[in-house]
Formats: structure tokens, C-alpha cells, sequence
């Protein structure tokens, strides 16, 4: 097979492009591939893609988490102020840092965060059992995205590029 | 009620008939609360903590009133404003362990609501708003919840509590956040330490989220081998499952190796045990000076002793009674004098060749 490019050397460089569903195959010879900015590497580029679609997530996470500064307009409380003791300042704390606190909870509780205990007098325990049916729901997207990701490596590992992409978007979905 | 009616006699829940009670010592059960609209302890001032103290000081006194609608009634209770008393009032109650060092040693309005049998206390002001306890001897965890659960309601109903769907009940510190329960046990583990194997202990309670402390003494170096088994994680739980989980699976099963260790340790190594628990009657029996640091370590001995069949004479309630009597605040509460260490040691050396000899 001959260079799409150059039409004289032997393409040794194939490259299957998924776009929006759409298959786009190129082949190159070396040359003409470096000269596009291919490299060999790039042919196992959806695994750093992947990479870098985390390291965005994580990024959007951190804006989305409470800023250092912000004080809870009951008590004062601060970010700072609760690492240092360890304390909270008043039941609404809860609210105004829940980004913040969530991996604190998620590390004293074992993983939980949902409460699946009693209530108080005049709160309906169905709120509690809607929480352990959200809570299961949740495990289950999680599984579902574990399972994927696994799938994904295999794909790749299979150089399959096309289900990898198919899977790719599947988890887009579901992140 | 004044407080030196307490500092005589031993406590309920330190009782030698109940389930268990040669291993485990008593079985208690926290859960810790917080009024909606309140700021947490931290961050009041004293104007602030005063008010919760009086709605939570009416609202679970109101309780000791009426009997209305009660499973399990609280019996006689009676309040004791913790920043009136002595510090060696606070600590005979800490000694006794109805409260906290935390709630003893805190500063502005609190105070504690406590049953006369001992079986009950509610802590307010301490780390949390409200900490309420009950007690019993032995293995006795599921009738711990019965009588808690009751009380709670009862109390949530005349003062609302903060509470969300999603975290449960708030607390101060985010680590007793959701049902806000502790679950701990008091064990006697003489024969797992001699032979060597409460490191294993240790590692599976990790394993299981469970937090290990010595009682008495620092850390894990307990003195007098006493150690607390209590969960550590308090969202996501049921308050049944683990409190069921305590009674039939976790406890038993440490009670079982507890009385394989002491099966081995009449086998293999009997000379050894018994010396130990000579040695230890000896020096009790004889002893002119006694800290309270020995006076743990030798009846913690000899009650394993008295336990195994070494000892016949001496009856283990008589054993409960000095661990109880020889501590710190009560020698002195019982003498009705402040004294210092060296005082203390004479005295409580004296205290125990009276009751031994």
C-alpha cells in the first residue's frame, strides 16, 4: 500500500480515527507521518485521551469544591477554622462545605455517605430508605462505569480502536 | 441527690451475675445529638450554651415525670450542673464513668442528667449538644438499644433535634456523623495478653472498622489488660444490624479466644499463671503503698485468677468493689479530704488489705 500523502513510499503507518462515530482511515509512510505531527506513540494515544479526560474532570471537581475562604453566614466557620480543630461550627457547616467534606465523610465512614439509620420523631423513615435505593442505584452507575473502563482497556489492549471509541463515548455519557 | 452517695457503693453495671461478665465487664451504648437552629459547642457563647442546656435539661428531666407511653422507664434522675461542682466531684463522675474528661474539664454551662442506678446518663454541652449513654453489665447490648432508642424518641419529640435525609443526624465532628452511635463493650483480656496474641486482636478489629483502646492507661498499653471495643463508622450503618453484629458475632467471638488462651494457659503453662496470681494476692494483701497504676495491674491479675479457679476465697465482686473504690476521686471523696499522692497511696493500700485480708 502506498503513502496517502506522498504517493511514493509504503504506508507502514495506519491510522483509524473515530469521529463522532464516523471511521476515518489514513495511511502513511513514516515520514509523512511525523510530518502530521504521528508519531508511532499516538497509535496508543485513547489511553492518555482517557488520561486527559480525568485530569479535566478532576479540574472542573476542584472549581466546583468550595473556595479556602468562604464562611458559612450562621456560625463563621471556615475551611480553615475546621482543620484546625476538627469541629464544625453549626448543623448548616454541613451544607455550605458538603464538596469539601464529602471525601473527609467518605474516609471516616468507610465509603459511605448516606445515612440509612433511624429518623427522628416526625421524620418518615421512607427518607432513609430512599437513601439506601439512591445509594444502590449509585453503586450500580459505578459498577457499570468499572466494568466499562475494563472493557475499555481490553479494547485497547486488542488494538479493537473502534469499540474502544464506542466505549470511549459510553462512558463520556455516563461521567 | 449528692454526689458522695454514689462514691461508696459500686457501680450497677460492674456486676458479676450478668451474661459474659468474667470476660466482658458492661456493654454500653452513646448516641450523640444536636438542637436544629443551634450552633455546635464550638462556637457558642456561654448566653448560647445555657439556653441549650435548660431545653435539654427540661426536656429529658420532664421524662423522669411521666411515665406516659414508657417501655422502659428511666427510673429516678437528677440533674448535676457540671461547672458548680468540685473537680474532684467531676472526677468521681468521670471515675464512674457517667461522664466525659471532655464534658469534666470544659468551660461555661453544662451539665449531665443521670440515673440514680447509674444505668443512664445524658451528657449536655460536651462535645456535642446532647450525648446520652446507657449502661449494663455484661453482654447486654440489645437491651442497651431498646432502652436508648426509647429515650431518643422521647426526647425528639419534646426538642427537635438536626437531622438531614441525606448525612442523618449532624454532629459536631463529622466522624460521629449519621445515626451518631457508638457501640462499645468493656472487656477483661488477661489470657489473650499472656499468650502473646492480642496484637492479632488488634489487626482484624482494623480489619472491621473497629476502634480498640486500652480503658485505663494510654493508647493500647492498657493497664489491668481492660480494653474497649467500640465501631467507628456511624453513616451509612443500621443501629440494629450493629448492635446485633456486637452481641452475637464480634464479642462472642473474641470471648471465645479469650477463654482458649486461658484453656491453653492451664494446660501449658499453669506455674506460671498461678505465680502470677499469688504474687499478685501477696502483694495486695501486704503492700504499705499502692498507685492506682499497681492497684489495676494486681486486681487485674487476680481477677483472672479468681476467674480460672486459682483463687476460691475471694469473690470477684469484692474484686469489682476495689477496681471501683481505689481510683483516685473516691479514695478522697470517701475520706471526705483532699490528699496527695503519697496520702493516696496509703490509704488505698490500706483500703485494699481491709478487704482482702
Amino acid at each position: 500500500m502506498q503513502c496517502e500523502i506522498c504517493k511514493i513510499k509504503a504506508a507502514t503507518v495506519h491510522l483509524t480515527e473515530i469521529v463522532d462515530g464516523q471511521r476515518i482511515e489514513s495511511h502513511l509512510c513514516q515520514a509523512c507521518a511525523q510530518k502530521e505531527g504521528i508519531t508511532i506513540k499516538s497509535q496508543l494515544s485513547l489511553n492518555e485521551l482517557l488520561s486527559s479526560l480525568i485530569a479535566a474532570h478532576q479540574q472542573a471537581d476542584e472549581r466546583q469544591t468550595d473556595a479556602v475562604e468562604k464562611s458559612c453566614p450562621v456560625c463563621g466557620m471556615t475551611l480553615e477554622m475546621f482543620r484546625k480543630n476538627a469541629l464544625l461550627g453549626c448543623p448548616k457547616d454541613y451544607e455550605i462545605f458538603d464538596k469539601s467534606l464529602q471525601a473527609i465523610i467518605e474516609k471516616a465512614h468507610n465509603g459511605n455517605l448516606m445515612h440509612k439509620g433511624k429518623t427522628p420523631p416526625g421524620v418518615p423513615q421512607q427518607v432513609v430508605s430512599d437513601n439506601i435505593e439512591k445509594d444502590k442505584a449509585e453503586t450500580e452507575e459505578e459498577n457499570k462505569i468499572a466494568s466499562l473502563k475494563k472493557q475499555l482497556d481490553e479494547a485497547v489492549r486488542k488494538e479493537d480502536y473502534e469499540l474502544a471509541a464506542k466505549i470511549r463515548d459510553q462512558l463520556k455519557a455516563l461521567q | 441527690m449528692r454526689l458522695n452517695e454514689l462514691s461508696s457503693k459500686i457501680s450497677q453495671w460492674f456486676n458479676p451475675d450478668a451474661p459474659l461478665s468474667d470476660i466482658v465487664i458492661s456493654s454500653r451504648i452513646r448516641l450523640a445529638r444536636n438542637l436544629a437552629g443551634h450552633k455546635f459547642i464550638s462556637r457558642c457563647n456561654n448566653e448560647q450554651k445555657q439556653e441549650i442546656l435548660q431545653i435539654l435539661k427540661e426536656a429529658i428531666l420532664s421524662l423522669g415525670e411521666s411515665a406516659e407511653g414508657w417501655v422502659t422507664p428511666l427510673g429516678d434522675i437528677f440533674f448535676i450542673d457540671i461547672s458548680q461542682h468540685s473537680c474532684l466531684e467531676r472526677d468521681l463522675l468521670v471515675e464512674r464513668q457517667l461522664i466525659s474528661r471532655n464534658l469534666a474539664t470544659g468551660h461555661g454551662p453544662r451539665g449531665a442528667v443521670i440515673a440514680k442506678n447509674e444505668l443512664f446518663a445524658a451528657q449536655i454541652n460536651e462535645e456535642d449538644h446532647l450525648r446520652l449513654s446507657v449502661l449494663a453489665g455484661g453482654l447486654n447490648l440489645e437491651k442497651c438499644w431498646q432502652r436508648i432508642n426509647d429515650i431518643d424518641d422521647a426526647i425528639g419529640k419534646k426538642a427537635t433535634y438536626a437531622f438531614s435525609p441525606r448525612l442523618g443526624f449532624l454532629t459536631a465532628c463529622p466522624t460521629n456523623l449519621g445515626t451518631g452511635i457508638r457501640v462499645s463493650v468493656m472487656l477483661h483480656l488477661p489470657g489473650l495478653k499472656m499468650t502473646d496474641q492480642l496484637k492479632k486482636l488488634f489487626e482484624s478489629a482494623k480489619d472491621m472498622n473497629l476502634a480498640v483502646r486500652g480503658l485505663f492507661g494510654e493508647g493500647t498499653e492498657a493497664v489491668g489488660d481492660f480494653f474497649q471495643i467500640s465501631n467507628q463508622v456511624t453513616l451509612g450503618i443500621n443501629e440494629e444490624k450493629t448492635v446485633a453484629d456486637f452481641e452475637t458475632l464480634i464479642i462472642p467471638k473474641i470471648v471465645e479466644y479469650e477463654r482458649l488462651a486461658r484453656d491453653k494457659l492451664l494446660v501449658k503453662d499453669v506455674n506460671i499463671l498461678d505465680d502470677r496470681v499469688s504474687r499478685a494476692l501477696a502483694l495486695l494483701k501486704n503492700a504499705k503503698l499502692v498507685s492506682s497504676h499497681e492497684a489495676l495491674f494486681l486486681l487485674s491479675n487476680l481477677r483472672m485468677g479468681i476467674n480460672m479457679g486459682r483463687v476460691k476465697e475471694i469473690s470477684i465482686n469484692t474484686i469489682n468493689e476495689l477496681f471501683m473504690l481505689t481510683q483516685p476521686a473516691h479514695l478522697q471523696i470517701n475520706k471526705g479530704q483532699n490528699l496527695d499522692a503519697e496520702q493516696r497511696d496509703i490509704l488505698r493500700a490500706e483500703t485494699l488489705r481491709a478487704k482482702l485480708n
